[in-house]
């Protein structure tokens, strides 16, 4: 197979595994690309692709645009913050008025779970979630997936802890989703209230204890507390917080193994986890950025070629 | 299906003993001379080159593999597009004399693509092409092979076959058969 199932990547949950291995193969190209003394192929030299912003993003907006600018796409960027929406634009009249401007492809990031479903549907480009709301983020768990692929050399079989916030995490449903169609095994471990009630139905294994979680995974993928989705108080102080939920490296001396560490950035250093862990050789995450490029030229070139 | 015998591989020995001691007399050491294999077929040949050259000169010869996939002109334009393969290729080659090997040279569309992906690895001195087939008469651009194994006449309705024990067939043999 040499084309992707779907002209959107709207979410995990609606591609095949094939095009998740599909994505992977390109992406391992794309990554040898990368590391050449000329990074830049001609593929997409005919394609426009708006990143569009509604919610903040560094590292996402920023590896993307550089996937674009690897693939030779023009880009065009817009955040939420300078734009008319503050003057009350409709999601659909701003991207049509972008769209006007001949844009081929959409990479959307939006604050309401659903709303690149909702642009899908109505406009013929093809679109790319960048994460929606607490909904999902399809390349981050590609690029998660795709990471563990490389250090393990294979998701299958493996156990896979997700650590953290997860009621809040649209990288956690996404992984989930990502990491079972590659057959691993996943487990979610937060405190009670930042794991959603009914999370087990997914088939994930659900403990309450990091301890526990750290001595049953292989990889151990770390959320950061999503302070600015949380409307009340899940946990009494991020002190506390730390003290319970945060890995550090005393944990992993205490495992008969070596285990992976995951983040997806941006950390908060001392809550979630603990600089000695983020920067040791169990650490993967500096590894996420520089594949998350390589996983999103893969995505970008697969759609555009997409008939 | 209708398939006519175009080398055999007694044929295909003669040809790539000769294209080693056309190499030879060219490019002397190889000091500064690298052989590249054209994705996705042209590794094979490279491969069994290399090999038959190390063999008569004793000179182990740099080699790589070059996938112009993400150069093509035809992306977005084929009903189906072409799946990318490996690139492999250790060394720069910067002031090199490079050799591009593949086993059919068609309409010219992929050796174009695959000078342009070379160039992201230096600027090359000289290149040279290679081929053990070159399909005559039906070039799309100004591209004519430096070593040639067989000219062939071919029709649009028709592709040529290249089987290598390689790939689990019983012995080399390049057939012209009428597309199904």
């Amino acid at each position: 197979m040499s084309q992707l199932s779907t002209r959107h990547l709207l979410g995990i949950k609606d591609i095949t595994k094939e095009d998740i291995q599909l994505i992977f193969e390109t992406a391992d190209n794309f990554k040898e690309v990368l590391n050449r003394p000329i990074k830049k192929v001609p593929s997409l030299r005919d394609i426009t692709i708006a990143n569009i912003f509604f919610e903040n993003s560094t590292r996402t907006r920023l590896s993307f645009e550089l996937a674009e600018k690897r693939l030779s796409a023009d880009v065009i960027n817009f955040s939420s913050s300078n734009s008319s929406v503050k003057k009350g634009e409709t999601l659909i009249d701003t991207v049509n008025n972008i769209l006007s401007m001949k844009v081929d492809m959409v990479v959307m990031r939006h604050s309401s779970p659903g709303a690149p479903y909702f642009l899908s549907r109505n406009i013929s480009a093809n679109i790319v979630n960048a994460g929606d709301g607490t909904h999902e983020h399809p390349t981050q768990a590609l690029l998660d997936a795709f990471s563990i692929r490389e250090k393990l050399g294979d998701v299958a079989g493996k156990k896979v802890a997700i650590i953290g916030d997860i009621l809040h995490s649209r990288v956690a449903l996404s992984n989930i989703f990502c990491l079972q169609k590659l057959g691993a095994e996943v487990m979610v471990c937060g405190p009670i209230t930042l794991i959603p009630k009914y999370i087990s139905s997914l088939g994930v294994k659900v403990e309450y204890d990091v301890q526990k979680a750290l001595e049953w995974c292989d990889v151990a993928n770390v959320l950061r507390i999503q302070l600015e989705r949380q409307q009340i108080k899940y946990f009494p102080s991020l002190r506390e917080y730390s003290l319970y939920f945060g890995v550090n490296k005393k944990m992993l001396d205490r495992l008969d193994k070596e285990i992976v560490i995951m983040h997806p950035g941006p950390i908060n250093r001392g809550v979630e986890l603990n600089s000695d862990v983020a920067d040791s050789e169990h650490s993967i995450i500096l590894q996420q950025v520089e594949n998350g490029v390589a996983v999103r030229m893969a995505v970008l070139y697969l759609l555009a070629g997409a008939r | 299906m209708q398939k006519r015998l175009v080398l055999d591989q007694q044929q295909i020995d003669i040809i790539l003993k000769r294209f080693c001691h056309q190499l030879i007399e060219n490019h002397d050491t190889f000091d500064n001379t690298v052989l590249l294999g054209l994705q996705p077929r042209g590794p094979i040949v490279l491969d069994k080159i290399a090999k038959t050259l190390e063999k008569i000169s004793g000179q182990k010869v740099k080699t790589g593999y070059l996938d112009a996939t993400f150069h093509r002109d035809d992306f977005r334009r084929r009903d189906l597009p072409l799946k990318a393969n490996e690139t492999k290729i250790d060394f720069l080659i910067e002031g090199k004399e490079v050799v591009l090997i593949d086993d059919v040279l068609y309409k010219g569309r992929s050796v174009r693509a695959a000078l342009d992906a070379m160039i992201a690895f230096g600027r090359p001195q000289k290149v040279e092409l290679m081929v053990l087939v070159d399909r005559k008469y039906t070039r799309d651009y100004p591209i004519m092979p430096d070593y040639c194994g067989v000219k062939v006449n071919t029709l649009e309705s028709q592709y040529v076959s290249v089987e290598w024990t390689e790939k689990g067939f019983d012995k080399d043999a390049i057939w012209i058969t009428e597309k199904a």
